[in-house]
């Protein structure tokens, strides 16, 4: 019989995915307990480190599809080399 | 005791000895080459003035931030050299020990034109370890590279040449910007930096040299770039615009790139960002934070480097399509991997985290918000493409069915020492920031700057989860990307091609005009030498006297 891997059974991916929500859940949560000493205002806003880096993450990808439209070209493009 | 050498000639001195010695000793001889030179630095002391003509070399000139890349440069080459102590490539590891004595003779140069002399070796030797790959497309990208490099050699000669004239000095020291000369030498740096525009040698070589090839290119050439920059134009500030962009446009690049070794290129330009931009800042926190990550990126951009040289070394690709899985059979090199993704992604207790952060913190005490927010969004990037993308795409993500093993021991001890060093350096950053040019005050450690980091972290993991999960994630196309470079491997050959074309039907109507002209020529002659012609017939003897008479009477007549 093959060898089951880590990832080969889907339960295992979907224990990794609620492990990171639940992270994400109390790094939140940290926000309204801890008082963070802060330079700029915006750091003044609940959760805004995390709000940052969620919809950083999703305009990069955004941004970089509508790149690729423009940009991409065939492998050979510039011939062999 | 016995004076230092130079630290660039025990590189040579290896380099010579690699050439002359067998295969076996020739192992040997690469791996003492950066241990004696490191011993060699203990008790380094300025010296070793050249003169030649009249003009005199500085060849060591040590302080406290030419160590510090002195130390790092050695550490990179002992890396990367147990990293290819498998190959028996001669020409490698030549190349390799002279590019690497060229990167540490010109950080230890006391003169701007050591610094060029250097700065030659380096482009010279460096694009041996392209060329050695030894396919057509190395071969080109190699010529592709070299006309780069000379043309940031010759900048920066001309900007030195104007700049002595001026001030009649050739120190390593601050430069600005208030010259033409100045101007030259910032825009010959910028070359060998990645500046935006500039900065496609570097994304359209490294992928095409061999896979320990690229573990040394990507050490060194980007990085004496940056201690120059950090000697000549600190505080610039159009520096911490430029490194903002450096930051920002190769993320998106990445995201869409297929080969990884290429992501890891684009990659390599927005780690330079933030370098540049805490020289742009010019503070001492941001310098601090400029230097100390360019050691860090050394270190872990060598690790991913080599994670991904070694995927290339055992299956014999590295396009993103068309790997995976390879956890199951590769998991030493998946678990070095993910040390190096989580170093460049700033997570705390590896390395990026304790020097990343001194340039944004310095970019927010100097009264730049945007730039601030602008690194911000850059350090989600470094998290998408080389956190995420590197090691999900080569090791999970689908399974590829290639069923390889660990590459050999030596690949691996390699990519061990580099991920001590990463884990060491986020973990107990004194040591690193005591080499520091300027007094450390920075605390990495505090609780803010902990969280927010985590936050900022993983909750782009969950936006990964998000999209990867609803199939919103960008998919692995084969496909390249127009970059920078498509000015002069598409534009500029098409624009000569035409003028090619245009050239070429101007000769071809002269071609006829000329077969048209020397037909007409040989009807004339041969009516006048021909067979039947005038001059052709045979005269009598009374007559050719008679006619030479004629000639000479008229002679006389005319005299």
């Amino acid at each position: 019989m093959k060898k089951q891997h880590l990832f080969d059974n889907p339960r295992n991916i979907r224990l990794l995915v609620w492990l990171t929500c639940a992270t994400c859940a109390g790094l939140f949560a940290f926000d309204f307990i801890f008082h963070r000493h802060v330079t700029h205002p915006f750091e003044h806003l609940y959760g805004f480190y995390a709000i940052y880096g969620f919809s950083a993450y999703c305009l990069l990808v955004v941004i970089a599809k509508g790149l690729r439209k423009l940009v991409k070209r065939r492998e050979d493009y510039y011939g062999d080399s | 005791m016995i004076a230092s050498l130079p630290p660039f000639l025990v590189f040579f001195v290896g380099a010579v000895g690699v050439l002359v010695c067998g295969s076996r000793v020739r192992a040997a001889v690469m791996l003492l080459t950066p241990i004696v030179g490191g011993i060699n630095l203990y008790g380094l002391a300025d010296g070793w003035d050249l003169t030649v003509f009249d003009l005199t070399l500085a060849l060591v000139r040590v302080d406290r931030l030419s160590l510090l890349f002195g130390i790092l440069f050695h550490l990179a080459a002992f890396i990367s050299i147990v990293f290819s102590l498998h190959s028996r490539d001669k020409l490698q590891q030549v190349a390799a020990l002279v590019y690497a004595g060229g990167a540490l003779g010109a950080v230890f140069a006391g003169d701007l034109m050591t610094l060029f002399l250097f700065w030659e070796v380096l482009a010279v030797s460096s694009v041996f370890l392209v060329w050695a790959r030894r396919t057509p497309q190395s071969r080109a990208a190699g010529f592709r590279y070299l006309s780069v490099q000379v043309v940031s050699g010759l900048l920066l000669f001309a900007g030195i040449t104007i700049h002595y004239f001026d001030t009649g000095t050739m120190n390593v020291g601050y430069i600005g910007l208030d010259s033409s000369a100045s101007w030259l030498i910032l825009i010959a740096f910028g070359i060998k930096c990645g500046f935006p525009f500039l900065h496609n040698w570097l994304v359209d070589a490294y992928p095409e040299a061999t896979p320990t090839g690229t573990v040394f290119l990507s050490a060194f050439t980007s990085k004496v770039a940056i201690y120059a920059l950090v000697r000549c134009f600190p505080g610039t500030e159009a520096l911490i615009y430029v490194g903002v962009v450096m930051t920002l446009f190769p993320v998106f690049y990445a995201v869409i790139e297929n080969d990884l070794r290429r992501v890891l290129a684009y990659s390599m330009i927005n780690q330079l960002g933030f370098m540049v931009c805490g020289i742009g800042l010019g503070t001492e926190l941001a310098i601090n934070g400029a230097v100390s990550h360019a050691f860090n990126d050394v270190i872990f951009k060598g690790l991913l480097f080599m994670s991904m040289g070694a995927v290339l070394h055992m299956t014999g690709t590295i396009k993103s399509s068309e790997i995976g899985g390879l956890y199951k059979t590769m998991p030493w090199t998946t678990g070095f991997c993910i040390v190096g993704a989580a170093s460049i992604s700033a997570f705390p207790l590896f390395s990026g985290f304790v020097s990343k952060s001194m340039v944004m913190a310095a970019a927010l005490e100097e009264g730049y918000p945007w730039v601030w927010l602008a690194l911000l969004f850059a350090s989600a990037g470094v998290l998408h493409h080389a956190g995420i993308k590197i090691p999900f795409h080569a090791f999970f993500a689908k399974d590829s069915g290639i069923q390889v093993s660990d590459p050999p021991v030596n690949m691996l001890i390699a990519m061990g020492i580099a991920a001590v060093v990463c884990v060491y350096n986020g973990s107990f950053p004194t040591l690193l920031y005591s080499l520091l040019p300027y007094p450390v005050s920075y605390v990495p450690y505090d609780a803010t700057h902990v969280l927010t980091q985590m936050q900022l972290l993983m909750f782009a993991i969950l936006a990964f989860c998000w999209l990867r999960l609803t199939d919103r994630e960008p998919h692995d196309i084969p496909a390249v990307n127009l970059d920078a470079d498509w000015f002069y491997r598409r534009l500029v050959p098409s624009i000569m091609g035409q003028i090619a074309g245009a050239l070429s039907f101007i000769v071809m109507g002269a071609r006829a005009f000329r077969r048209d002209l020397s037909d007409a020529a040989i009807t004339f002659a041969e009516h006048v030498f021909g067979a039947r012609s005038g001059l052709a017939m045979t005269w009598l003897t009374r007559t050719m006297v008679l006619a030479a008479t004629v000639a000479l009477g008229l002679v006389v007549v005319v005299n």
